[in-house]
């Protein structure tokens, strides 16, 4: 079994804030992590590995230095990397990048399973894994929380919804998208670590990807930022004080003023 | 490719190079220059007072077309037989979008045995027409299904525009409809509005909810955009007129791939977390598992749900169903209360949406009360049971 892993490398957002006076974006000591979601989907790929036997390969699409995020994930314990990296990816929405990561998908063939987190934490828009699974048309299930496979052509999901939880059949090749239900994330080992350190990650373009520059990145997105700005503040905080009984009566009164429903 | 930089316009003031989120754009004596850490993410484009800066146009696309596709759509969602509240908001929402645009708006009912009266209500709701189509394939959601037969009638009917709710089953299917398609989406939006051109343009938090980046569609067709739950507000107007159209699809529409073994509702009715009208959410400051029960009873009480910080979760407080943040579930209730727990970014992004949000602390330097419209400084063990008394004194 062939399972490929989706991953991206995000500025860490707990690092990113707007400053107050300036109403600008402080970027002080913003670093690159792998996107938390996709450390689940890692793990789940390790997990079926752990109970059979199945090659992982992981990519990702980013610049020269989302290798970093690569080698972080071969010291997990999967069995090989790519790296999609070409000036001309730079600026792709996720119809752009869910064209490169399929195209690459695609080039390596034999794909059992595909495994994505269930979003981005800098775009949040959880878009990609579908459209990669709807351009390679295979079947897919998001927000995964329980994966095991029925046959050798069928897989069990149980998948949370707003309502609760469904239980999907599906056939492969398919994409899931995972939660983090799926299990707390296993770390780096020192046998992994020193192999990873060594291990060749091969770097795929356009050329490599048989792409036109026309079809990926800013060029090849539909959609377009036109304006990015501060979100409107908060001007009229209360902060209450005093005594119990004040407080207490006060905030009844705040929220009666603003006519919750419920108080 | 990366940001262009207009030299004549340019004062080299260096504000720009202070936003960029990824040091990408350094200051000299007479000029500046972007490097090849540039995402294109256009932080800097709106910095610039000058209007020095401008991103490369997004792909020229076949535009030719566009003229062909009018009138606005709502995906309506329905649970149980009933219409779900997001469709009425986006009817709201979608109302406003064609009555600026001068076209039709129209909700798309896919289902199987809905009765008339659903049609009804989303017309009272504002829709002029409710397509609806009606097969047992589509009795139960899955991807394939649903997104195979809005692409055949997107590809009948041609809409300019398509919203759907960013819920579990918006968030799901969606996708693969603009990917079939072959247009642009949109999630989460907050703001929706149309520009002078005509264009739709989507509002949306970015970089984890600390900045808005509003996006547009200009060269494919539907511009289509999810919208979080309880963001649009919902005009009835029962006198809207409107009719509805039964469209049929063909069997073959429908490829089977994936089969529904089980539906299991949650048992807990407080975990609906993102339907509430009210949530009372708890961190590390309740202590132990057992101090939930004071939110749970304020909760009840107000008909609201329990929230948890990924920091209960992790303590086993709770379970992860509860958890509101960045790995938990997004929320935007009337009021959110946060209780004894400190406002971590990741757990902010979760919930800032809320229209009120009321954070209980002892630590007057809590972070939390930064995002709080009305913060309490007070100690929870004490403050909570004295304000459940107060409500339940203040109804008898």
């Amino acid at each position: 079994m062939h399972i490929v892993v989706c991953i991206k490398q995000v500025p860490d957002t707990k690092n990113v804030r707007i400053d107050p006076d300036t109403h600008t974006l402080v970027r002080q000591g913003v670093e690159s992590i792998i996107n938390p979601f996709d450390l689940f989907a890692v793990e789940a790929a390790l997990q079926i590995k752990d109970a059979s036997s199945a090659t992982i390969t992981v990519i990702t699409m980013g610049p020269p230095q989302a290798e970093e995020a690569l080698r972080e994930v071969l010291s997990r314990g999967v069995d090989a990397a790519l790296l999609l990296s070409d000036r001309a990816f730079a600026g792709a929405d996720t119809w752009a990048t869910s064209v490169t990561l399929s195209a690459a998908i695609r080039k390596l063939g034999n794909v059992d399973l595909i495994l994505c987190g269930k979003q981005a934490v800098d775009g949040d828009t959880a878009q990609v894994g579908p459209e990669v699974a709807t351009l390679l048309d295979i079947p897919y299930a998001t927000f995964v929380k329980k994966m095991e496979p029925l046959d050798a052509q069928h897989l069990k999901v149980t998948r949370q919804t707003d309502e609760g939880t469904e239980v999907w059949k599906l056939s492969t090749p398919a994409l899931i998208t995972v939660i983090k239900e799926v299990g707390e994330p296993r770390l780096p080992s020192l046998r992994h670590k020193m192999r990873a350190k060594k291990a060749a990650i091969p770097v795929w373009g356009i050329a490599e990807l048989g792409l036109d520059a026309n079809d990926v990145g800013l060029c090849g997105s539909f959609t377009q930022v036109v304006r990015v700005f501060s979100p409107p503040r908060r001007t009229d905080r209360v902060i209450i004080e005093g005594s119990l009984e004040e407080q207490v009566e006060q905030l009844y009164r705040y929220l009666k003023e603003a006519k919750v429903p419920g108080i | 490719m990366k940001a262009l930089v207009d030299g004549k316009k340019c004062t080299v003031c260096g504000v720009c190079s202070d936003v960029c989120p990824f040091g990408a754009i350094t200051v000299g004596e007479t000029s500046v220059e972007i490097s090849d850490e540039c995402t294109l993410c256009g932080m800097c484009v709106d910095t610039c007072e000058f209007g020095a800066i401008s991103l490369p146009e997004v792909g020229a696309g076949p535009a030719a077309d566009l003229a062909d596709y009018n009138g606005v759509w709502v995906f309506a969602e329905w649970r149980d037989g009933t219409v779900h509240k997001v469709s009425y908001e986006l009817l709201g929402a979608g109302r406003q979008l064609a009555d600026k645009r001068g076209v039709e708006l129209a909700a798309v009912l896919l289902g199987h045995g809905l009765g008339e009266a659903l049609s009804s209500e989303l017309i009272a709701y504002g829709a002029d027409v409710v397509y609806l189509v009606d097969h047992p394939q589509l009795a139960r959601f899955t991807n394939e299904a649903y997104a195979d037969v809005l692409v055949d009638l997107i590809h009948k009917k041609r809409p300019e525009i398509l919203l759907a709710g960013a819920t579990s089953i918006g968030r799901s299917f969606i996708p693969r409809v603009a990917a079939s398609v072959r247009t642009g989406l949109t999630a989460d939006c907050t703001e929706l509005d149309i520009s002078e051109e005509g264009l739709l343009l989507q509002t949306r938090p970015a970089f984890g909810g600390n900045v808005m980046a509003t996006i547009v569609c200009p060269n494919s067709r539907p511009q289509m955009a999810t919208v979080r739950p309880k963001v649009m507000r919902p005009v009835r107007q029962p006198e809207h007129p409107g009719r509805s159209e039964v469209i049929e699809v063909s069997d073959g529409i429908f490829q089977n791939r994936v089969e529904v073994l089980e539906v299991i509702p949650e048992q807990d009715q407080t975990a609906k977390l993102t339907e509430a009208d009210i949530i009372v959410s708890g961190g590390r400051g309740l202590g132990k598992a057992e101090n939930f029960v004071l939110l749970e009873e304020l909760a009840q009480l107000v008909k609201g749900a329990v929230g948890a910080s990924r920091g209960a979760v992790e303590e086993g407080w709770i379970a992860p169903s509860h958890q509101v943040g960045q790995t938990g579930r997004t929320v935007a209730p009337t009021l959110y209360m946060a209780v004894g727990l400190s406002g971590a970014i990741q757990h902010v992004v979760g919930m800032q949406g809320s229209k009120i949000i009321v954070a209980v602390n002892k630590d007057r330097e809590a972070p939390v009360f930064d995002v709080a419209s009305c913060g309490v400084v007070a100690d929870l063990f004490e403050f909570i049971p004295a304000f459940i008394r107060k409500i339940k004194q203040e109804r008898e």
